[in-house]
């Protein structure tokens, strides 16, 4: 039993804040009744080696020590939550939301006093209903129990938390886009530095924590970061949200240790491949991550030792690529998601995946030839970071430059053979367009 | 004009941010859940209401995927098409509704009881492939199925 998911069923039901309280629910905060300072529950998030669960695993103590404190500080400083879980493939914030809703108004209480930040928003994206309609209940129970609205008790500290639905944009994801959307503007992400923990929201100090990141830090405060230390194979704090999606015997979720290979959630927890397919790769959270194939599925996932040739974990909801599914086609869907997703802002993001779209098509459709290879690999140069003025770009060539790497005689075979050897699909493709 | 619940929606609705325009999103959701998608006239009632330019409303009305600036009908099927479920057959759900309304993405039927959108992944990819009806979710969608899923949707 994990902590995060340790009382969320899976017949999709959800607790009730009597529920909650009866499982500990809402018991970190006796310890801030109890005199722990706010410095007190930064040194220990700190201690506990927390990587922010939304793929980018920026220490979490790291994080808030740029954000100012002490009497001087402006105010009002900002929390949000980041639940525009928007990445393909990946679903772990929502089993959580859905699941167990008070976890995340616990979660950023805490932050907001470690921080001493006194509102907070849920930035939740606009397809998840039911995670709104259980928030919504949840905020409302916290508010009419005193969690929220009120000074805790013996303290001078009172938290307001929002819920908004945003109308969907990937890009809402990246966390200066985000407050901009907030703000009631065009998600377009802004230019960094100065960076939201010092001039965020409306100007104020922000701090912008992923849905799973936060759900940790009631744990980490009740049962200390030695604790949480444990329950990791590695030298990163915790467990994480894992996740398997495609042709296996069981997609599904788990809560399971850092550290965890990918062959043990592929073959273990997802039971395997399906009937009559084989294993080529997998993404191994959300696509804006590289491919990895057999040789690599022994690799402890987490964020510190991922081995930085083979790529980055991500989300940790991996995405299964078998053989009756076609590389080029794979990749093809990706890269119109992400041209599809460009704000628009910078020409690289907004000219260049488009182009990169319709280069794949072309190999689809049998009228590609070796210079459209060399020009597919002249793209992950001209859109890796550094380029362009966010990582969406840099993001979509992960799994491009991979899949010119592990997969390359099946792009080639797509010259040679004039069209897509998994050709029904290369028929169905056309309708996307 | 706005009605007097929408009028009332929208105050509550600004009442969350620390500046009126903070809510232009809420605002345009608001209305359209009672209009169904956001006219001009719409927009104008808004943007004086949030105390913008309609022109800077409808910057941010044509950015977001989920505001419509064009009419759709009462129900909305939204199809997955990211990789989970292209992987685990969307196209087919695709085909079968294009078949059985004659509708392609992006369209509405004659009658005016369905819109069919694309739509980023909806975060159901254990149960691929995916759809979303109006806001109900339906996983593991068989495309002979579709039917039986389309009689709640009149």
């Amino acid at each position: 039993m994990y902590p995060l998911t340790q009382y969320i069923s899976r017949d999709g039901t959800s607790r009730l804040l009597r529920e909650y309280v009866k499982g500990g629910g809402y018991r970190s905060l006796q310890r801030l009744t109890a005199g722990m300072a706010p410095k007190d529950v930064q040194r220990l998030v700190g201690e506990s080696g927390l990587r922010g669960r939304g793929g980018g695993g920026f220490p979490t103590g790291t994080k808030w020590s740029f954000v100012p404190m002490g009497p001087n500080a402006p105010k009002p400083k900002y929390i949000v939550a980041n639940g525009d879980e928007m990445e393909p493939g990946t679903f772990k914030d929502r089993i959580l939301m859905e699941g167990d809703p008070h976890g995340l108004v616990e979660g950023m209480i805490m932050a907001g006093y470690a921080l001493d930040a006194e509102v907070g928003y849920i930035f939740l994206r606009g397809e998840y209903h039911l995670s709104a309609q259980r928030l919504n209940q949840a905020i409302a129970e916290a508010y009419a129990a005193g969690y929220l609205g009120k000074p805790l008790p013996g303290t001078t500290f009172r938290f307001d938390l929002h819920l908004h639905s945003s109308a969907g944009r990937y890009i809402c994801g990246e966390e200066t886009a985000l407050i901009n959307a907030l703000e009631g503007k065009r998600a377009v992400p802004r230019a960094k530095p100065p960076f939201p923990q010092t001039v965020g929201l409306w100007g104020q100090p922000t701090v912008v924590q992923n849905i799973e990141t936060l759900y940790n830090l009631p744990h980490i405060v009740n049962h200390g970061a030695a604790w949480y230390r444990s329950l990791s194979r590695t030298q990163d704090g915790g467990t994480k949200m894992f996740g398997v999606s495609g042709r296996v015997i069981r997609p599904g979720w788990w809560e399971l240790p850092l550290g965890t290979t990918a062959r043990e959630l592929l073959e273990q927890h997802a039971g395997g491949m399906a009937e009559g397919v084989r294993f080529r790769g997998l993404l191994p959270g959300g696509i804006s991550t590289a491919f990895m194939i057999e040789e690599h599925l022994d690799f402890p996932l987490d964020f510190s030792s991922f081995p930085q040739e083979v790529g980055r974990l991500g989300t940790g909801t991996m995405i299964i690529m078998d053989d009756r599914t076609c590389p080029v086609g794979f990749v093809l869907n990706l890269e119109k998601f992400f041209a599809r997703e460009s704000c628009g802002w910078c020409t690289p993001c907004r000219e260049g995946l488009p182009w990169v779209a319709k280069l794949l098509m072309a190999f689809e459709e049998g009228r590609a030839t070796s210079d459209d290879l060399s020009l597919l690999e002249m793209h992950t140069k001209w859109l890796a970071p550094g380029h362009t003025f966010c990582g969406l770009a840099p993001g979509a060539m992960a799994p491009l430059q991979s899949a010119l790497k592990y997969f390359r005689e099946d792009f080639e075979r797509h010259i040679t053979t004039g069209g897509c050897p998994w050709s029904t699909k290369s028929a169905q493709l056309r309708v996307l367009v | 004009m706005l009605s007097d619940i929408e009028r009332r929606e929208l105050e509550e609705a600004v009442q969350h941010y620390s500046e009126k325009r903070g809510a232009a999103i809420d605002a345009l959701l608001t209305v359209q859940r009672h209009r169904r998608w956001i006219s001009d006239e719409s927009l104008l009632d808004i943007a004086q209401f949030l105390e913008m330019t309609a022109e800077d409303l409808d910057s941010i009305a044509t950015f977001y995927n989920l505001v419509f600036r064009k009419p759709v009908g009462r129900h909305v099927a939204f199809v997955c098409d990211s990789i989970s479920c292209w992987i685990m057959g969307c196209e087919q759900i695709r085909e079968q509704l294009k078949k059985h309304y004659d509708i392609d993405v992006g369209q509405t039927t004659r009658d005016g009881r369905l819109t069919v959108l694309p739509i980023a992944c909806l975060g159901h990819c254990e149960r691929a492939p995916a759809m979303m009806i109006d806001q109900d979710v339906y996983g593991e969608v068989a495309p002979d199925k579709i039917d039986i899923i389309m009689n709640k949707y009149k």
